[in-house]
């Protein structure tokens, strides 16, 4: 089992907190034909983070690099879980059996299955730890596929 | 040889303050005598020669302001006929209509003479190659400079400004050991030297260099000491004074004000009171000797704080500090003055934000609000909101230790803030009067 195989690219963006600056990074990513899979802003006082899994990180953080802003690269991991009641629970209970913190997290509920993304500190010890307990991780070629 | 003139330079205090009140009265005198135009300031004033009984009776006298100078274009307040003038000086006059600055026989001996004092006090002599690298002509920093280091019997190299390549391999050539310019034209020699893999450090005999002309800082000073092996110097003047006349001395701990050539004020540039020692104000200078135009109480616009005590290095001349600001810089936020240059000054010191910013100033209810907006490096940036609250407050902190005032602090995208060409304004006052 490779765990690299598990970790996904996410793209994080800096962004100041005022009208058009989304507008901006999604024109951007239109332009690139980039689909945006899932996505969330993490916002303080005054500026924000945006979060995105897209289907091609490396176009998105050239395009958005070259146009001024901040990009970063994050290694987050998605599972699978159940779209039904009790589908959340599961989850939170495998990672909480496995000791996993979470940093932050946010999730999408697709055609197939909902999808939890997670931030942790230890990505490999945790795509371990959740594979072990028979959780369904999504590989980054996944994300790919998707589009 | 430790000092130029060590009696002068080196004489108590008790017996520099009697000195400056004989010299101060002996002006006042001259000129409510010869001038019309110090006689009828001091009219209107209501304050007359005879009322002048102590040092501390110069604050009765009235201010001169820049405006002056330059309403008295060209000559208008000049107090030596033109045949006893020997040189003018003209103010680029970038602010405004240029300023002239006429200049006596005697003029010129005070003027180098306090600038051998000042060039010895930082350990120049005979034996050193002085490369005089401040414009020669209307500006006064290179024929200032050219005149104080014969003096002290230096070999000068008049190169002036331009020409850099030319100017390191005369550096190289006649062995130059010490070379006085604008800081920043001594950084672009060091590129350029660095392109033509010439080493400062190791290729040139430069030991020291005297900087001013413009505003630079400390950590400025660190990087050209480090990067080229050299001592580099703080020298300070305006062509109103004479020029550049006063400098550091080797201790690197204040500029040395010669006692018997000028008197310093500071003031609080609100109330016109002087500030405690060691507090920030603006500088405010009379030139004690001083004929074809006499300087009293020039508000000269500059921000500095004054240290009386007795330097290590043995002169008795007070100290001023590196200028910090212009008054017009000044802000004052609830009661306490903030210049941006210690905005700047503080920010530098950060490596998470780049050196740009911006301050916008504006008042709710009664209580000043001050915002200052920095922009984050692009290595700073984390993908963790913690992380960028966690940079955000130590920048606050970082600037209310220095500002004695709490901001709030903005982190702004790279490249998002204004960049300036020529002086910036970074400064947005959003309070109405």
């Amino acid at each position: 089992m490779d765990p690299s195989a598990y970790t996904i690219k996410q793209i994080s963006v800096f962004s100041e907190n005022k009208p058009g600056r989304l507008m901006a990074i999604a024109g951007a990513l239109e332009e690139e034909s980039i689909n945006i899979l899932a996505f969330s802003i993490a916002e303080a006082n005054g500026f924000g983070v945006v979060r995105a899994l897209v289907d091609k990180p490396d176009a998105a953080y050239k395009k958005l690099n070259a146009m001024g802003f901040m990009v970063s690269f994050t290694d987050v991991i998605a599972v699978r879980m159940r779209d039904q009641p009790g589908g959340l629970f599961e989850m939170a209970k495998l990672l909480s059996d496995a000791g996993i913190n979470i940093e932050y997290s946010y999730a999408y509920s697709g055609r197939d299955a909902a999808v939890l993304i997670l931030r942790v500190d230890q990505v490999e010890n945790a795509v371990k730890a959740i594979l072990f307990r028979g959780g369904n991780l999504m590989k980054s070629e996944d994300f790919m596929a998707i589009s | 040889m430790i000092a130029w003139d060590p009696n002068m330079e080196m004489m108590p205090e008790p017996e520099l303050k009697k000195m400056q009140f004989k010299l101060l009265k002996t002006l006042v005198y001259r000129l409510y005598s010869f001038s019309n135009f110090y006689h009828e300031r001091m009219d209107t004033h209501g304050v007359h020669p005879d009322d002048i009984t102590s040092l501390e009776d110069l604050r009765r006298l009235p201010f001169m302001y820049k405006t002056d100078l330059r309403d008295g274009y060209p000559d208008k307040i000049f107090t030596a006929d033109q045949e006893e003038l020997v040189r003018y000086h003209v103010s680029s006059g970038t602010t405004g209509k240029p300023t002239v600055v006429g200049y006596t026989k005697h003029d010129l001996e005070t003027w180098t003479e306090s600038l051998a004092r000042a060039l010895t006090s930082c350990g120049l002599g005979r034996g050193d190659v002085v490369q005089v690298s401040y414009g020669y002509g209307l500006f006064t920093g290179g024929l200032g400079l050219h005149y104080g280091a014969e003096r002290i019997g230096a070999s000068v190299v008049p190169t002036s400004v331009g020409n850099t390549e030319r100017q390191i391999e005369l550096m190289q050539d006649l062995r130059v050991t010490a070379i006085c310019c604008t800081p920043s034209y001594l950084m672009h020699i060091g590129e350029a030297a660095k392109k033509m893999g010439v080493s400062i450090k190791n290729d040139t005999h430069l030991r020291a260099a005297v900087l001013g002309a413009e505003p630079w800082s400390e950590q400025m000073r660190l990087r050209i000491e480090e990067e080229m092996g050299i001592k580099a110097y703080n020298i300070y003047g305006t062509s109103e004074l004479s020029g550049p006349m006063f400098c550091e001395c080797t201790e690197q701990n204040g500029i040395h004000m010669w006692s018997d050539i000028c008197l310093v004020e500071i003031l609080d540039p609100e109330t016109d009171e002087p500030v405690k020692e060691g507090e920030k104000g603006e500088m405010v200078v009379t030139i004690l000797q001083k004929e074809a135009l006499p300087i009293i109480r020039y508000r000269t616009g500059d921000i500095t704080s004054m240290d009386t005590s007795p330097c290590s290095c043995g002169r008795t001349h007070p100290r001023i500090a590196r200028l910090s600001g212009r008054v017009d810089d000044m802000l004052i936020i609830r009661g306490i003055n903030v210049f941006p240059s210690q905005v700047e000054h503080a920010l530098l010191g950060i490596p998470a934000v780049s050196g740009h910013f911006m301050i916008e100033v504006g008042r709710i209810g009664a209580l000043d609000t001050m915002l200052v907006r920095v922009e984050l490096n692009p290595e700073a940036f984390s993908d963790k909101i913690n992380d960028l609250i966690a940079i955000r407050s130590m920048v606050a902190h970082t600037l209310k230790n220095a500002l004695n005032v709490s901001v709030d602090v903005e982190i702004a995208e790279p490249g998002s803030l204004p960049r300036f060409e020529g002086k910036a304004k970074r400064v947005i006052d959003r309070r109405e009067y």
